[in-house]
């Protein structure tokens, strides 16, 4: 393995093992990231099935139904929270603003995001 | 030192220049209280005299014996056994990332010497410049002489080692020269190496992963810095867009 900087290193970004809290962030980050851009297309291939017809729509519904779709909902709700929350904390510590409380506001916002998860979760399997 | 021996098996990545690297085990009885280089140091003394390592200063000064211990990258002549393994335990030993391997243990950190001498990296600077992270920048000169400080950055390169962004970019000014950069710039005064910070392989490359904060043994916590650099370059930025240029003043 070589040990020169190359952008076909990029793989090792996702590696966290003996890294720190930054690199933890740093690696959720790209992989909601990753995911929700996934999803976006997703969804608009979903949306353009939709258009086809008033059968395709029932069958969509039907389909959305099913407690596997429900799992990818909370899942794709559950990284816009983590990205969007991780997002804010990047955006300020990258400007220069609280540098040196970025652990403890990572810490703080994953603890906000997993109550914003849970939240979610009820709302989608326990009151529907 | 205490009188208490561990028994810890020391994985060390070999490797010639160009050649493929391996990976090769010494078994050492070792006092938990030694640093790592001083193992190292055994290993060369004792079992294989081939082994290629820098060392210089052992007490954190030259920077010389940056290394990756289990994985992370630490001054090996201040990182305790016990600090890294138990009784019975092993210890990987190997090369920093992102610098061409020479040999061993050993990296080519020319390019990395370069910059910071590119960008005039002060070995000492007025005491009210050098001032650490959460200190006041603007502290007042003492009249009774100017007192100064070393700058607290040793090059030892594991900043560079350890960032995520200088693993896949080999243009990046990387976390120690841009906190030169920092360190040098005084407010109100905008050096030529700000143009280099202020650049795509600058600042703005940075991905804030603090990882170079997390392993640097000098205290230079380089990621505030590039943050700080951040902040100064976006508002004189922004002030050059609300204030008229001298060229058009002088045409009016």
């Amino acid at each position: 393995m070589s040990n020169r900087p190359s952008p076909l290193h990029f793989w090792r970004w996702f590696d966290p093992r003996a890294r720190q809290v930054g690199t933890w962030a740093f690696i959720i980050n790209r992989i909601t990231a990753l995911g929700l851009t996934a999803y976006l297309f997703i969804h608009l291939i979903v949306l353009g099935q939709l258009a086809l017809g008033p059968q395709y729509y029932d069958q969509f519904i039907a389909f959305a139904k099913l407690p596997v779709v429900k799992i990818g909902e909370l899942a794709v709700l559950a990284a816009g929270i983590i990205h969007a929350l991780n997002g804010i904390r990047v955006a300020l510590t990258g400007l220069g603003f609280a540098v040196r409380w970025q652990k403890h506001m990572l810490y703080s916002l994953m603890c906000l995001a997993a109550l914003g998860i849970f939240v979610v979760f009820v709302k989608l399997f326990l009151l529907d | 030192m205490s009188s208490i021996r561990w028994k810890v098996t020391f994985i060390i990545t070999r490797q010639r220049s160009k050649s493929k690297c391996y990976q090769q085990p010494f078994l050492l009885e070792v006092d938990p209280d030694e640093y790592i280089l001083d193992c190292i140091e055994r290993i060369w003394a004792f079992h294989d005299r081939s082994l290629t390592f820098r060392h210089a200063c052992h007490h954190s000064t030259c920077g010389a014996c940056g290394m990756r211990v289990n994985g992370v990258e630490k001054l090996t002549c201040i990182t305790a056994i016990r600090s890294v393994t138990q009784d019975g335990g092993t210890v990987h030993i190997e090369p920093l990332r992102n610098f061409p391997v020479l040999s061993d243990l050993v990296v080519d950190m020319s390019t990395f010497f370069l910059r910071l001498e590119q960008v005039n990296a002060a070995t000492v600077l007025p005491l009210q410049e050098a001032c650490l992270p959460g200190e006041i920048k603007d502290q007042p000169v003492i009249e009774s002489g100017q007192y100064e400080r070393l700058v607290d950055c040793i090059e030892c390169g594991l900043c560079i080692s350890a960032c995520p962004t200088a693993l896949t970019s080999s243009s990046y000014q990387g976390p120690a020269t841009l906190a030169a950069i920092q360190q040098g710039c005084q407010p109100g005064n905008q050096p030529f190496q700000i143009l280099l910070a202020d650049h795509e392989d600058g600042v703005w490359r940075c991905h804030s992963a603090y990882e170079c904060s997390a392993v640097c043994p000098s205290n230079v916590d380089p990621a505030a810095r590039i943050m700080n650099l951040r902040r100064r370059i976006l508002t004189q930025h922004i002030r050059s867009l609300f204030s008229r240029q001298p060229e058009e003043a002088k045409n009016e």
